[in-house]
This record gives C-alpha cells, structure tokens and sequence, in this order.
C-alpha cells in the first residue's frame, strides 16, 4: 500500500487564552508549513509549544484564529475526524496499559473501519517499519517493554491509519541518551520514506538541529523569533534571544549538518603490508608528503609510516610507523571528522568504505576550508533569505493596503 | 466510609506480599495468576467443611416440636432462597444506580457535584440500617420491596466511590493521548477509561455484595424474609441450634458470594495491568 505524503499546514492568527488568565498563552501565530516537512518547534518551558500544536489537532481549542489543513480550514470541523487523519505521539508513549501492543497499534484502523485482514497486515507492516519483530512483540504488554520500545510503539500507533499529519510532543524526552539518538536516527529515516509533515516538539535545540527541515524558535507566548533553516539559524541568528537559545559554539553545531561526502575526500599515497620494502621506500621518498598510509591484506588502513621510519626499525614493518587511531566513512559528519583528525597526529583522517576498505583521507586543511565556504555560503544565503523575506512582507502589506479598499468588511 | 476498601483493588500491588520481592515483570504475568488460583480453591473447601461440621452438629442436637416447628416445611431452603434473591437483586439495582452514577459524577460537566453527592451516598451508609429499614417500611409498608430499597440504599456507597476513585486514578495523558488519536467521548470511556478502572470498581461490588448479605438478614424486621427469620426466630423462642444455623448460613453465604467476586476480580481483570 503506497503511503499517503503530507499536507499542508497554515496557522492563521492562532490565539489562545485560557480562562483565568488575561495574558494568551499563545498570541496571533502565523506559520506555513509544507507539506512533506518537518518542522520542530523549539523554545523554552512555558513558551507555549505544546499548546500550539494541541490546537492543530483541537484537543485545545483555539479562542481565536484559524487552522488549514491541506487548504481546508478544520477550524469547525467534527474534532473526532480531524484526529483520526492526525498522527499524535506523545512522551512517554501514552500506550494503553491494558491493550497489547497489537491492540494499541490497530486502535485507530480499527475505529476507521478497516478490515480485519488489512489491520493485521497493518501492524506487522508498523512494526516492521520502526525496527521491532512483528511476531516477537505483537502480543505483549506495554510494560513488557522498555521506554524505548514502548515509544517506537507509540510512534507505530501514531502512523498506522496513514496520516497525512503527525504530531509529536517530545517524543523522546523521556528515554535515555542512546536510546534517544537511535530513535532520532529512526525518524530521519521513517520521514526519508514516508514525506509526512511533521510538527515536532522538543525543548533541545540539538535535537532541533538534528531533525528539523526547519526550526520555529518560540518566545514566551508562542511567538516566533525565528522560522526557518537549522543551517540559516546557526549561521545567522535572527537576535540575541535566538543565539541565546542557539547556545555556545554555533559553528561547531554546524558541522553536524555536513557530511563528509559533501567535502573534498582526497587521495593520499598507500603502500600494502605485501609491498617489497624497495617499492614502499620509494613510494616515501617520491612523496610530497614524506609519508605514506600502510593498508593491511583486505585493504583496510593500518599504519601511518613517515620516512625514517622504516631505518629506525631495522626494516621491519611490523615494529616500524604509528597505527591508525580512528577512521571515518563517508556519511560521518564534519564533527566526527574533524575530532578524528585532531586525535590523529598525524593531522588526517584515513576515510573508509564497505568492509572498512580504504578510499581517501581527509585533512585539517580540507576541514578548515569547507568550514569557512560553508560558513560564507550560509551567510550569503541567510542575507538573500532576508531580502526576500523583506520583499515578502512588503508585498503582503500592500496586498493588505489593496485589500481594505476592495473588502473592508473582510476585516471587519 | 467503612465500606470503601479501594487498596483492596489491586492485591498484588502490595510490597512483598507473596513473600520474593518484585520477578522480573516478563514472568510475572503467569505466576501470579497460578498461585491466586490456589488460594481460591482454599474457600470452597473451608466451606464444605464448616457446612458438614454444622449438618452434623445439628443432627445431633436433640430438637424438640418448637425447634422442628421453625425448620419444617424446607422453612431453610425457603429462607436460604429469599436470602439469595434479596442480595442479587439488591447488588443488580446498586451497580446499575451506583457505577453509571460514578461515571456521571467523573465527567467534566459534572465533576464540581461529586462531593456533594458521595455525601449524601455517606449519609445512606452512616445510617444504622435498622433505622433505615424501619423508616422504609413505614413509608412504603412491609414487604420484600422496602427491605430491598434499605439493602441498596446501604451499598451504593462503595461502589459509587470505588468507581468514581477508580476512574479518577486514570494517568490524564492516557485520556488524552485517546483524545489524540481519535477517539470519540463514548470510546475513551468504554475503551480506556472504564477497563483501567475495572479492578477498583470490582473491589467495590465485592465489597458491596459482601455487604448486602450482610444487610438482608435485616431484612426479616421489615416482613421480607431471608435468613434473618431463622436467626430471630432462634432468638425469640430460644433455640440455640435454630439460631446457629441461621448463622453459619448466613456466614457461609458471605464467604461464597466474597469467594465468588473475587473469581470475577481475576478473570475480569484486564491483563496486561497486573502488577510486576
Ligand atoms: N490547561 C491550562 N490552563 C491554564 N494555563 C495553561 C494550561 N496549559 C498550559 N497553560 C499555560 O500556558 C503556557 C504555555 O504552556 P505549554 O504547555 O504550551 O508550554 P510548553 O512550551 O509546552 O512548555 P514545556 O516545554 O514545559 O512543555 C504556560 O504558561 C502554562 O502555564
Ligand atoms: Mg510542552
């Protein structure tokens, strides 16, 4: 069965004030979300997150404002049907003690109306999809399982009837920091497959980072300091809320967007521990670099060996040279890379492919230049991002100027 | 509120009760369920045993045309009968008066009344249920139904606040997570709500039919049968083996119908929430 994608999201003047209190908790949000994107709000306890997208699926009403789903304003409609096509996880799971894991999958198939067989191709189709065995986990309970399990159970509940939308409410806050990276992991790539539009809440920026299309950073009342690209936020902070929010050393942050496949793997000199000995004292002493990367019979990096190194130990390769410390494959981010390199000191890092076999290095040098390019790139981007940003708003104010001459009572 | 019991809901929860301090969660399930069994098949027997103990007692004792007198003409087996049909009858009308009242008094709308209502509930129960049965008959004359009213009005209390307590125990995120995912006002309650909140609710009906029992011995002063005559009549003409059997009946009456709830308690029970 092919998945349906996401759909549009636009919150329009979202307005929420609970009883009691004269100050909204959420004032007048705007925000378009694409669809097929996930967009994570982030910002500090009490800012509001949670209550801004309880009201995406109504389970808070909003005092005012509007809701369009894939166009459609949803603002009116029954709330029971609008959540049956929105996915909702929540912390902690919330599996249904009582119900087993199958059970708790199925619910909303179930309530749709599904048929018997396809729910159970279903489940094991959900299980399957978020790494659990379908016939080793279907029958247990939700506390037969660890926080981890119960939460990709909770993640399988919230896909199973195919929505378009999907809600998540800091998902992973409650499970171990392992455990969390894996999930994460497992999210990146469940979206890479299925192109939902995800609204995730978290209050860890890194986490934003990691999984965000794009990032809302909220202030108190759910208003927006910045929307946009983990990269155009780490590079270019909309204001001193946001690089606070973005913490110390943004530029290092910004190396886990990068991969090493983005920047230049170079080629290095190698010689095979079933090399002669003459070919390998040539190969250093033709070298530009006075030294070359020993790989070992499956063609795996070894040992860095400078000249000299050979005479010191009498000739004999396996007392001459330093092994290698650390390599990288090409998928590493650039903060792997990099943490390789300056433990190495040999100031490179031997990167790797299948079966651990040796495909180039990558060096100090190479880092520090595509950090700065990229650096400058996201600088140039963020600049023209405002631009268009500020002739966006331009427009809308004179769209606005038109509109109160042509449609007043619109307004009013 | 004596006869609120709700740690009763959830035995197994108690620490170190079966001795070995918290199995692996995994192989508790079936353990658990295994030795309970065995503890149930205890009650029956001590049954048959105090039933047989007292049969043959009674034989020996000599009687003499009074004491016939009160047990003539299956005089027990009628009382026995009236005595059962007075407590099912009686735990009937209080589940369906108490438990749908103790799911009102837990909706949002109505929540701000519970108080108010669990007191007057109180007030039945703080009654002296004599009292309370002569009151009934004078007002709606003697007979089976104003016993029947006096036992409900008796009961209603532990089940209606085990219910209401058993609903209220609900984690909120679970309700909303059910919200979340769809889930109509009617399906959270049939769905979540009401199956988390079975054991204590159980624990209430227990408590309730062990009461009830209780309460229709009182039913004899209000002209509505039940095991009650025997004992008063034991009384009253001062027979000692008429009284004691009125007694052991009744006593072993409680014993089986608590034996029996708490049959329902376990198979009921929805799996998946036993205790680790
Ligand atoms: N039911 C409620 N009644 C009244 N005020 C509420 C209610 N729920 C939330 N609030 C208030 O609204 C504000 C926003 O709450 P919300 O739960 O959306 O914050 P959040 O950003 O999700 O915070 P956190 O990161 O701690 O989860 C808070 O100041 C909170 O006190
Ligand atoms: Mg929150």
């Amino acid at each position: 069965m092919a998945d349906a994608p996401g759909a549009t999201i636009q919150l329009e003047n979202l307005t929420k004030r609970y009883p009691g209190n004269p100050a909204p908790a959420v004032d007048c949000v705007n925000m378009d979300i694409k669809a097929g994107e996930l967009v994570v709000f982030v910002g500090p306890s009490g800012c509001g997150k949670t209550t801004t997208m309880k009201m995406i699926n109504r389970l808070i009403e909003p005092t005012s404002g509007r809701i369009r789903i894939d166009g459609e304003d949803v603002t009116g409609i029954d709330p029971v049907r609008l959540r049956r096509k929105i996915g909702y996880a929540i912390q902690a799971s919330g599996l249904f003690p009582h119900m087993t894991v199958a059970q708790n999958i199925s619910l909303v198939p179930r309530m749709t109306g599904w048929p018997k067989r396809r729910i159970a191709e279903r489940v094991e189709e959900m299980l399957d999809l978020v790494g659990l065995d379908p016939g080793e986990f279907q029958g247990r309970y939700p506390r037969q399982l660890s926080g981890g399990q119960q939460q990709r159970v909770g993640v399988a509940r919230a896909l199973a009837a195919d929505p378009p939308v999907l809600l998540m409410d800091e998902p992973f806050g409650a499970v171990d920091p392992i455990t969390r990276d894996h999930l994460q992991d497992e999210l990146i790539r469940l979206q890479h497959e299925l192109h939902k539009t995800i609204v995730f809440v978290t209050h860890d920026f890194d986490e934003a980072i990691k999984l965000g299309d794009r990032i809302a950073v909220l202030r108190e009342r759910s208003h927006i300091a910045q929307f946009d690209t983990p990269e155009a936020i780490l590079t270019n902070p909309a204001d001193d809320f946001v690089s606070g929010f973005v913490g110390a050393g943004a530029a290092l942050k910004r190396l886990n967007l990068t991969r090493v496949r983005d920047v230049g793997v170079v080629d290095f000199p190698t010689a095979t521990v079933d090399d002669p000995l003459q070919t390998i004292f040539d190969r250093l002493r033709r070298g530009t670099t006075n030294e070359v990367l020993l790989l070992d019979r499956h063609q795996r990096p070894y040992k860095w060996l400078r000249r000299g190194d050979l005479m010191r130990a009498e000739g004999s390769l396996a007392r001459a040279g330093t092994l290698v410390h650390d390599t990288v494959t090409r998928d590493a981010t650039l903060r792997d890379a990099l943490e390789a390199v300056l433990i190495d000191n040999a100031g490179r890092v031997p990167v790797t492919g299948r079966r651990g076999r040796y495909e180039g290095v990558v060096d100090m040098e190479t880092l520090m230049n595509s950090v700065h390019e990229l650096l400058e790139e996201d600088r140039l981007d963020a600049v023209e991002h405002q631009h268009l940003l500020e002739e966006q708003r331009a427009q809308q104010v004179l769209e606005e100027q038109e509109g109160t001459t042509d449609a007043p009572e619109e307004l009013a | 509120m004596s006869g609120v019991r709700p740690e009763a809901a959830d035995p197994d929860a108690l620490p170190g009760r079966d001795g070995a301090p918290g199995p692996p969660p995994r192989a508790a399930a079936r353990p658990a369920r295994r030795v309970t069994w065995r503890k149930l098949l205890l009650r029956p027997c001590f049954l048959l045993v105090l039933l047989l103990a007292t049969w043959l007692w009674f034989r020996g004792a000599g009687l003499d045309s009074v004491a016939r007198n009160s047990i003539a003409d299956g005089n027990v087996w009628l009382r026995l009968r009236q005595h059962v049909v007075l407590t099912v009858v009686s735990t009937f009308f209080v589940l369906i008066i108490a438990i749908p009242l103790g799911i009102l008094l837990t909706r949002r709308r109505l929540r701000p009344a519970a108080p108010a209502v669990v007191a007057v509930a109180n007030v039945g129960q703080a009654t002296p249920a004599i009292g309370l049965l002569a009151l009934l008959v004078i007002w709606m004359g003697i007979g089976m139904q104003a016993a029947l009213v006096g036992i409900v009005v008796y009961a209603v209390l532990p089940v209606l606040a085990n219910t209401v307590a058993g609903l209220r125990a609900i984690d909120p995120t679970l309700v909303e997570a059910a919200r979340g995912i769809g889930m109509s006002a009617a399906g959270v309650l049939r769905r979540v709500e009401l199956p988390l909140a079975v054991p204590l609710i159980l624990a209430g009906v227990r408590t309730a039919l062990v009461l009830n029992v209780g309460t229709a011995t009182l039913a004899y002063f209000g002209g509505g049968g039940g095991l009650g005559d025997l004992i008063a009549s034991g009384i009253t003409n001062q027979r000692m083996p008429v009284l004691v059997l009125g007694s052991v009946l009744t006593v072993a009456l409680a014993l089986l119908v608590d034996w029996l709830a708490s049959l329902a308690e376990l198979l009921l029970r929805p799996r998946g929430l036993e205790a680790s």
